[in-house]
């Protein structure tokens, strides 16, 4: 899909990852969370590979895809609670980043709703509060801007400056323009391989 | 641990509230087990002879009906992502499910059980054996499906697949269950019997995570 890419992320950096649909977006964000394996290459976290401990990784990593893991029958708190503790978070001890995530995504009016209730773009929400309710210190984060209207992108831009301010690293790939204070851009394009087209088919 | 017992609580929820899972199981057991009596016709004595199987039939059927929800709705919507991401490995994760899976079907299938062996004319001597028994059962049965679910994770028509799978590999637990409630009507101990069903469950259990976990990394590749 794609060969040659190399890019360094520091504490407080950001990258927007560009390009043509199929050009390896999404590919690139599940290699870097853990979810594929790359078929050749060196993912480092600091100066250790990645895959020499996968599950310490997965708690470093928040990974947000198109699909946003929103169960129609339950609640957007319960589904942010249960987010929390599935990373090992006390659910009494997480009650304040819980409410912090819903305000921060202006969610707490439909925060005891059954998501089916739910517009695409609450549910878009919902997902990206997961971001809030439980810390970690890099963002993995596909086209987040899908569904949402401009307030809750200048939300997500807001939220995504705290983090980095913080130390926190974002990667992000996308259409929209979110706009994002000296974040690097790599157009995946450009490392397309040439695959010549067979004369024999 | 506290990780993993939301785990089990969410799917339990889900479960619940979703109405169709744990209430269609139950449903369909019910159903399943009632027409007996209309096809086979009302003797006492035919039905008492083959209460014991049609009950355990009824409920791998009613079992297998729910398998399919196990990782599927989770894989659509991208919560097996998140589950994958978590830092509690997966194999855990898997007994959790399975957990949740075993409570919201098995357990109220051997707690309805007794109910529907009055329909079939079961010698209630055997009642406290169908019970037990199912209870030891039902937990190899969500533990093997979890294996075969994982596996046709994506495939179109995975429902028949699914089937086609786990069918054969719950003729073990069908022997020894039927085995053990006719045991107990000849007066005859039904131990031995209960022990295999047990032993089936904790084989499984042994087993299957770690197939199961494998089935899921490969599917979300």
């Amino acid at each position: 899909m794609f060969d040659g890419v190399s890019f360094r992320l520091p504490p407080g950096g950001a990258l927007v990852l560009t390009g043509t649909n199929g050009s390896g977006k999404s590919s690139l964000l599940r290699l870097v969370s853990g979810l594929l394996a790359p078929a050749a290459g060196r993912l480092l976290w600091g100066a250790t590979p990645i895959a020499a401990d996968l599950p310490a990784h997965h708690s470093r990593v928040h990974y947000v895809g198109h699909l946003d893991a929103v169960k129609p029958v339950m609640t957007p708190r319960e589904l942010l609670s249960f987010w929390g503790a599935l990373r090992g978070l006390d659910p009494a001890a997480s009650a304040p980043a819980l409410r912090e995530a819903l305000a921060a995504f202006a969610l707490e009016a439909v925060a005891d709703w059954p998501c089916r209730w739910l517009s695409a773009g609450q549910r878009r929400r919902v997902a990206l509060a997961r971001l809030l309710a439980a810390p970690a210190p890099l963002w993995l984060l596909d086209e987040p801007a899908t569904a949402l209207d401009d307030e809750s992108q200048a939300r997500l831009e807001r939220v995504i400056e705290v983090h980095r301010a913080a130390g926190g690293r974002v990667l992000l790939a996308t259409h929209a323009a979110i706009a994002l204070d000296g974040a690097a851009r790599l157009a995946l394009d450009a490392f397309a391989p040439h695959l010549e087209p067979d004369p024999a088919v | 641990m506290a990780a993993l017992l939301s785990v089990f609580h969410r799917d339990l929820r889900l479960a619940l509230r979703q109405g169709g899972d744990t209430a269609l199981v139950l449903g369909f057991f019910v159903l399943a087990v009632v027409l007996f009596p209309f096809g086979v016709g009302p003797e006492p004595e035919i039905l008492g002879r083959i209460a014991a199987g049609i009950l355990w039939v009824a409920a791998l059927l009613a079992a297998l009906l729910s398998l399919d929800r196990l990782y599927q709705a989770e894989y659509e919507d991208g919560g097996l992502d998140l589950i994958v991401l978590s830092p509690i490995p997966l194999e855990l994760a898997v007994l959790a499910k399975c957990a949740a899976h075993w409570a919201a079907t098995g357990l109220p299938l051997a707690l309805l059980s007794p109910l529907l062996a009055l329909v079939v004319d079961l010698d209630p001597v055997a009642f406290p054996t169908l019970v037990v028994g199912l209870l030891a059962g039902t937990p190899a049965l969500s533990l093997i499906g979890s294996v075969a679910a994982a596996l046709t994770l994506g495939a179109r028509r995975q429902g028949v697949l699914l089937s086609l799978l786990v069918l054969p590999l719950y003729v073990p637990p069908l022997v020894f269950g039927a085995a053990a409630v006719e045991a107990s009507v000849m007066g005859a101990g039904a131990r031995a019997d209960l022990y295999i069903l047990g032993a089936l469950s904790l084989a499984a259990m042994a087993v299957s995570p770690w197939a199961s976990a494998a089935a899921l990394r490969l599917a979300l590749e």
